[in-house]
């Protein structure tokens, strides 16, 4: 820490608010509350490749941000918040593990996360790599959202924090993966959000609830 | 630290007598605020120096049976709370202890006070006292330890627990400022404060409704010169909290020699810090509404993960 310049220390806290942000959609109830942290991460996400490409000088990575702005802190919030709206009672009334329970476990599966990457960061010394931490975290969060929480938008939101964590990762492993790689990816998850919202709505329809705990029988 | 020179002793005492003469103006200054916000034109600034004036007035009154807890605790909160002004690097860095503003000293001096109001409490025998104290000890059982690591989290950069160290240390290094464990200690430091000053969604401050109230149920049985000192007590420390916390995260203006004239810069940096931060508070209370009780714990619980998830990153990143 002691000779940290600045755009090292604006890289490290645009990773540390896409760790915080995962850590927010666990700790709120409200089904709006849990969407807006997830735009604020696509936003830091964005801000994260920003950062990079000004500093290393990749032209792609500024595409790469534009991209993520886009899809992840727009386009996929917004889809998420016209499901909100079908529920608006919605949100964990009822999560399978409460919250300070899910709070304590997301600092366990931080310090694994921290634990586990130690080797990873050890090979390579460099300021991007020492932040490939938080991004493994919000994988292990969001997996953590995806068991732990039964609301059809929480299960969108938790596949989306895992997305954004990998994301995290290969931004700051490899500076920049290939522009048609990063669009697949990111066009790839904005369609499952697509697919995932026409399945809620049908949900809705049938059963007047987002809640996959009803999904118990088999029916014709 | 070794010799104390005249100023740092001055700095000390000035530091006491600005937080006890100014905590009651703050509080004054946050109705003010939030009066005007709601479209009310509300008191005086200085209302709760004419209220604190009144009940000096008065007689003192003790419950039946009640003991030496009851009467010994708003002694206690007041001389632990002016103990802990004395002692934090809060006018300057050089303060009048060596090694006394360390943080352990300064969150368990605080937590002595909270467990003399719950012991008297206790001590009346009343229904509400009981509730009140349980009510207390349960959420400062949760905030402190956030407290605790949240300033840790801050102490690993400088690798000193001395709250001096680490606001000098931020001083030389302004980058650390804008660092992940910064922004996630100070998210868990607002809440801590907030719970601690017993402010709005935790506990509501202008209500006697029994099923909500915390603060208010434990001084239920205080009346006159006891109550006015529970309340200045209270009023000294949640201005020492927003003056810590103004400090910790924003050194800018801290004196570090407590000598002449940047001891004058120290005094209106602060004032003016810390009557931001408490016009910033209640402006917030303005649209916010008491979270239930059950709800609290949840909101702990996040605090004490942010400033773990602090201490986990500056560890990483240093």
């Amino acid at each position: 820490m002691k000779s940290t310049s600045l755009p090292a220390a604006l890289l490290a806290l645009s990773s540390g608010l896409v760790l915080l942000c995962a850590a927010v959609a666990l700790w709120r109830r409200t089904a709006k509350g849990i969407v807006g942290a997830l735009r604020v991460q696509g936003f830091a996400l964005a801000v994260t490749a920003l950062i990079l490409g000004v500093q290393l000088h990749i032209a792609l990575l500024l595409v790469t941000a534009g991209l993520l702005v886009l899809v992840k802190a727009i386009l996929i919030p917004v889809l998420l918040r016209r499901i909100v709206r079908l529920d608006p009672t919605g949100g964990e009334t009822d999560p399978v593990v409460n919250v300070p329970a899910s709070l304590v476990a997301a600092v366990l599966l931080t310090l694994v996360a921290f634990v586990a990457t130690r080797p990873l960061v050890d090979v390579v010394p460099g300021v991007p790599i020492t932040l490939a931490p938080f991004g493994f975290a919000t994988v292990l969060i969001g997996f953590f959202v995806l068991v732990a929480r039964r609301k059809a938008v929480s299960q969108m939101v938790g596949l989306l924090l895992v997305d954004n964590g990998i994301g995290l990762v290969a931004l700051l492993l490899t500076t920049g993966v290939p522009l048609l790689v990063e669009l697949g990816g990111t066009l790839d998850v904005l369609l499952v959000v697509v697919v995932l919202r026409v399945l809620a709505t049908r949900m809705h329809a049938e059963l007047g609830d987002l809640d996959l705990g009803a999904l118990q029988e088999l029916h014709d | 630290m070794a010799t104390l020179s005249p100023w740092v002793v001055g700095s000390g005492l000035l530091q006491v007598a600005l937080f006890v003469v100014g905590a009651p103006l703050l509080l004054g200054l946050m109705r003010t605020v939030r009066c005007r916000m709601e479209g009310r034109i509300g008191p005086p600034i200085r209302q709760p120096w004419r209220d604190l004036r009144k009940l000096f007035a008065k007689g003192r009154t003790q419950p039946e049976r009640s003991t030496f807890f009851f009467a010994s605790a708003p002694v206690v909160l007041v001389a632990t709370t002016v103990v802990v002004v004395w002692l934090a690097p809060l006018l300057s860095t050089r303060v009048s202890l060596a090694g006394g503003s360390d943080l352990f000293a300064i969150v368990f001096l605080l937590l002595l006070g909270s467990v003399a109001l719950s012991l008297a409490a206790l001590d009346t025998g009343t229904a509400f006292g009981g509730m009140g104290s349980s009510r207390l000890m349960t959420i400062v059982a949760l905030a402190e330890p956030a407290l605790l690591v949240a300033i840790l989290a801050l102490a690993a950069s400088v690798r000193s627990s001395s709250l001096s160290t680490i606001i000098v240390g931020t001083l030389h290094h302004p980058i650390w400022l804008a660092t992940p464990q910064r922004l996630l200690s100070f998210a868990a430091f607002v809440v801590v404060v907030l719970a601690e000053s017993g402010r709005l969604p935790v506990d509501n401050p202008a209500t006697h409704l029994e099923l909500t109230m915390i603060h208010e149920a434990l001084i239920l049985e205080y009346s006159g010169p006891d109550l006015a000192l529970v309340m200045l007590g209270e009023q000294v420390r949640l201005t020492f909290m927003l003056g810590l916390l103004a400090n910790l995260f924003f050194p800018w203006g801290v004196s570090l020699s407590a000598a002449g004239l940047s001891l004058i810069v120290g005094v209106l940096a602060l004032a003016a810090k810390v009557a931001v931060l408490g016009i910033a508070i209640s402006a917030g209370e303005v649209a916010m509404a008491k979270l239930r009780l059950f709800r609290v714990p949840e909101l702990l619980a996040g605090a004490f993960m942010l400033s773990i998830l602090a201490v986990l990153s500056a560890l990483v990143i240093a």
